[in-house]
């Protein structure tokens, strides 16, 4: 067997809450970079949120963005430095809610960048309020009573949002198993590859909040597994700008 | 540093970062993890590793979000 070790690029140890998937996606974002060795020509860009914790701990170069616009501010630094890999890294309120336009419009022209969207449905810096991801029924401090799709409408699905446009990769991933974090590897390393070569790609995370969950850990993987999937499937929807219909 | 030694690796512990969230516990297939009754200075109850159940399997590397586990060269 071979050795497993920290990536090197993890500098210090996170500052997530306990049983947050961050943690995991940041090591995983760690490993492909550094397999790929691209861990020296990396730049990421962040806007607002618990990602933003990891400027701190994640050893690459970053630019912080306002809030939500990671993309606009990627796109930037990609033109203009093409040999770099650049990446957006944020969470659901951060790139569907407020940054849904510089989102989006990344998408539409294209754009040689990847984004790594964390979606944990709820607002997890500010508190735990309800987000464009935040799933029916689901009780948030703007929604003690649980959400009403017929007030607030149903989640926001980004894949069925971009999986029609001219983009090179696309997936989603969980984090809620060993055989799940594997896949987002393959998925994080296929949407690096695609910029790299040319092309859009976005890999959405799905991934606990259990401090605003208020949730244990095993409830956590279990609500993931049994209900978030249901709403948000995983696989990969577009492959070498190729839809596939997963 | 707590190891587990068969083959040619072993698992090493970092308790200092756990955060005793208790994901290695829930996903270990041989159920070598299991809470412990020591604190580390953040106040997290850390994680006791069975070094008789241990396969060196990895898992609870790859479900630590606080890379707490790595799989090492044995001594």
């Amino acid at each position: 067997m071979t050795e497993k070790r920290i990536p090197e690029l993890l500098v210090e140890p996170n500052k997530f809450c306990p049983g947050c998937g961050h943690g995991i996606i940041n090591r995983v974002l760690a490993e492909v970079l550094e397999e790929m060795e691209l861990a020296d020509r990396a730049v990421g860009s962040l806007a607002v949120g618990c990602a933003c914790l990891m400027m701190d701990t994640f050893g690459t170069d970053w630019i912080q963005a306002p809030h939500g616009r990671a993309a606009a501010v990627a796109v930037g630094v990609k033109r203009v430095r093409p040999e770099c890999c650049v990446f957006t890294y944020q969470g659901d309120g951060d790139s569907m809610s407020i940054g849904f336009s510089e989102t989006m419009y990344a998408a539409i022209r294209n754009e040689n960048i990847t984004a790594i969207l964390v979606n944990n449905g709820i607002f997890g810096m500010t508190g735990g309020q309800m987000a464009p991801t935040s799933l029916p029924g689901q009780r948030t401090t703007t929604s003690p009573k649980g959400r009403d799709p017929e007030l607030t409408g149903r989640p926001l699905n980004m894949i069925n949002q971009m999986k029609q446009l001219s983009i090179g990769y696309l997936a989603r991933g969980s984090v809620a198993s060993a055989k799940d974090i594997n896949k987002l590897k393959k998925y994080i390393r296929s949407a690096i590859e695609t910029q790299m070569n040319g092309g859009y790609s976005m890999v959405e995370v799905l991934s606990p909040c259990p401090t605003n969950w208020k949730m244990n850990m095993e409830s956590s993987l279990a609500h993931i597994e049994n209900t978030v999937k249901s709403i948000f499937p995983v696989g990969e929807f577009v492959k070498n700008g190729e839809r596939i219909d997963a | 540093m707590a190891q587990s030694e068969k083959k040619n690796v072993c698992m090493t512990q970092n308790h200092d970062v756990c955060k005793g969230c208790g994901s290695c516990i829930l996903q270990c297939p041989k159920n070598a993890l299991s809470f412990s009754d020591t604190v580390n200075h953040k106040g997290y109850n850390v994680v006791d590793l069975d070094q008789e159940k241990c396969i060196q399997c990895a898992i609870c590397y790859t479900v630590c979000p606080d890379y707490v586990f790595e799989r090492v060269e044995a001594k």
